[in-house]
């Protein structure tokens, strides 16, 4: 079976991120941009599902700006075998990225597609489940087990109250969550490989969708700062201070 | 214009996070609750004391049990020509089903806003909380994620609301409830306790989460932990506090061998007053707490533990 892994280009997980002065949104110039966690679990998991023979194919799908094809590279250096860029300047929202998924869906038909639970710039937490709503396919979002049984897929899902395991009919879509795997470094062999593996290249408009944002950011602002407070000296202290100054125990 | 509110409940009631949904719907007109899964005619009772909630809609089907995603999202399609705004709270349930149902109505889901400013307006946070987008949206109808620790809940007590049946269509039976592991706890809720203490990677091991066992107690607390701790296997993963774990904004945030990072303080730097206590006395933690205590926490946790015994 094939499966399809889309893949976020994200400012990296370790950059301090500043508000524009202007209140436009947040700055992006000069700051590093790494494949979304998330999606490295997914694509950790789709590698790991070929290596146990249950797929055959998995195509890497990255939709934004020329950039996103090194996100791409990263995907197919941990293993996937070929790659997808849509192309745009658009602000792509989930809206808009799961109709192009659909699409892309629509031609590749992969049996499986595997995506992050969120993306860690808008954290919107939705794209997976509206790419499933599209394609009228079941979901398993919040994945931390994956297990692949004939017709149908058993995902164990992280909830509010601990886990729950649901069994879904294929075609689905999955989205992972943080305990499913540990993605691998690729090495360097698999880095020098990925250079040769095919990436193709199309538009919004190829696809025939419209992928203009639905949601217009009017501004963004710092949230309101916390500052640093005082150091105590005991635990008896720390218990009084709580007691008689700030009264919360 | 009138919101439709799915609401999330167990044998208590309905729940705190789906009852600062509903807070949140009161400020954009007239509000609806919708009670839905199998034999759920007691929590419809009780959605009827809602006090705010004009009417109480019943969707009581075997195939609605456990709320899965796609028979969940297919109810509130269904009726969903009624309302302007559908919300929820920022649930595992809420994020599982809404943004389903915002792709059916052809709609850009507002996920887990912190403030309403307009009908069409809304506040939410990016970047794990490290700004806050304004954003309107040019859809016709609403689907909208409720962040609870940013809404005052609405009580559970008060109202006396109808109650209606809901009409439940086509279900898709795309997907089957399997099991469910949860962990029973006598303490409270992480996202709805007044008191919330989580440890982190330097508690060492699950064992050692014992030593915050008797402070919980004596403050009626609960229990939360960072990702480094959950990933090591200290404690299940729903204690985890942070941008991809659970929000929380108690009165008193306890961070006890937690480093600070940026994914951890997005979920607890609204908490009202955060005390850290960490042997490390650069540990940036300390940058955002109100009282730090620089100390071995297998010394502190004890002394506590003793100190709120004592008084
Ligand atoms: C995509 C993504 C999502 C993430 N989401 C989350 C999230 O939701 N929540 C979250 O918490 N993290 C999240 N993280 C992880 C986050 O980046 C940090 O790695 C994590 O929060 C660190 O946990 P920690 O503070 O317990 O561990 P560490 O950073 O290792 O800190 C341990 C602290 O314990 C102190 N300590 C050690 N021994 C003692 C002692 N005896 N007495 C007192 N203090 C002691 C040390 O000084 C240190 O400050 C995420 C990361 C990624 C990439
Ligand atoms: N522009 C994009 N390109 C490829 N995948 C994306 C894109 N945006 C979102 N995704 C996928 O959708 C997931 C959830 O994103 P979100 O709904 O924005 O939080 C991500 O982890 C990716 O797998």
């Amino acid at each position: 079976m094939k499966i399809l892994v889309p893949v976020k280009r994200v400012v990296d997980y370790n950059v301090k991120v500043r508000v524009k002065t202007d209140g436009s949104g947040i700055e992006t110039a000069g700051v590093k941009m790494s494949m979304n966690p998330f999606d490295e679990i997914a694509v950790e998991e789709a590698v790991r599902l070929k290596e146990k023979g249950v797929a055959t194919e998995i195509v890497a799908v990255s939709m934004g700006v020329a950039q996103c094809a090194e996100t791409i590279r990263t995907a197919l250096a941990m293993g996937a075998d070929r790659g997808i860029l849509v192309e745009t300047d658009t602000d792509l929202q989930p809206l808009a990225v799961a109709k192009l998924l659909k699409a892309i869906a629509d031609q590749e038909k992969p049996q499986i597609i595997i995506l992050g639970k969120q993306a860690i710039d808008d954290d919107m937490s939705a794209t997976g489940q509206m790419l499933a709503a599209l394609l009228g396919w079941s979901q398993g979002t919040f994945a931390s087990k994956v297990a692949v049984e004939g017709e149908s897929v058993t995902v164990t899902r992280e909830v509010d109250g601990g886990l729950e395991t649901v069994s879904l009919t294929l075609p689905a879509v999955i989205t992972t969550d943080l305990r499913l795997n540990e993605p691998r470094y690729a090495s360097l062999p698999n880095i020098m490989k990925a250079r040769k593996k095919p990436i193709a290249t199309m538009k919004p408009a190829d696809l025939g969708v419209d992928p203009a944002p639905r949601l217009t950011v009017l501004k963004v602002t710092e949230p309101p700062k916390r500052k640093a407070g005082q150091k105590v000296g005991s635990v008896a202290e720390l218990v009084s201070k709580l007691r008689t100054e700030a009264k919360v125990i | 214009m009138t919101s439709l509110v799915l609401l999330e409940f167990d044998d208590s009631g309905i729940k705190q996070p789906s009852r600062s949904a509903v807070a949140a719907a009161q400020a954009l007109g007239e509000v609806h609750a919708l009670v839905a899964g199998a034999n759920v005619g007691a929590a419809a009772e009780k959605a009827a004391k809602l006090p705010g909630v004009a009417k109480v809609l019943v969707a009581d089907n075997p195939a609605l049990d456990h709320l899965l995603a796609e028979p969940t999202a297919a109810l509130l399609v269904a009726m969903a020509p009624a309302y302007s705004h559908i919300l929820a709270a920022t649930t595992a349930i809420g994020k599982n089903v809404l943004p389903r149902v915002a792709a059916l109505l052809d709609v850009q889901p507002i996920s887990d806003i912190a403030a309403v400013v307009d009908a069409d307006t809304f506040v939410r946070p990016i970047y794990a909380g490290n700004g806050m987008a304004t954003v309107k949206s040019s859809d016709a109808k609403k689907v909208i994620t409720v962040r609870a620790a940013s809404f005052d809940p609405v009580a559970a007590e008060g109202g006396s609301a109808p109650i209606e049946q809901a009409s439940v269509g086509e279900m898709p039976g795309l997907s089957k409830f399997v099991s469910a592991e949860l962990s029973k706890s006598e303490r409270p809720e992480l996202t709805a306790a007044r008191v919330v203490i989580s440890g982190g990677r330097g508690m060492q091991n699950g064992e050692n989460f014992k030593l915050i066992d008797p402070i919980a107690d004596k403050l009626g607390a609960a229990v939360g932990a960072s990702r480094a701790a959950v990933d090591a296997g200290f404690v299940p993963n729903e204690y985890q506090v942070g941008q991809t774990g659970k929000i929380v904004a108690p009165d008193l945030y306890v961070a006890v061998g937690i480093s600070g990072a940026i994914q951890h303080l997005a979920g607890m730097k609204d908490s009202k007053v955060i005390v850290a206590i960490n042997k490390d006395e650069e540990a940036p933690i300390f940058q955002v707490a109100d009282y730090g205590l620089v100390a071995d926490l297998f010394n502190a946790l004890p002394e506590l533990a003793a100190e709120l015994e004592r008084s």
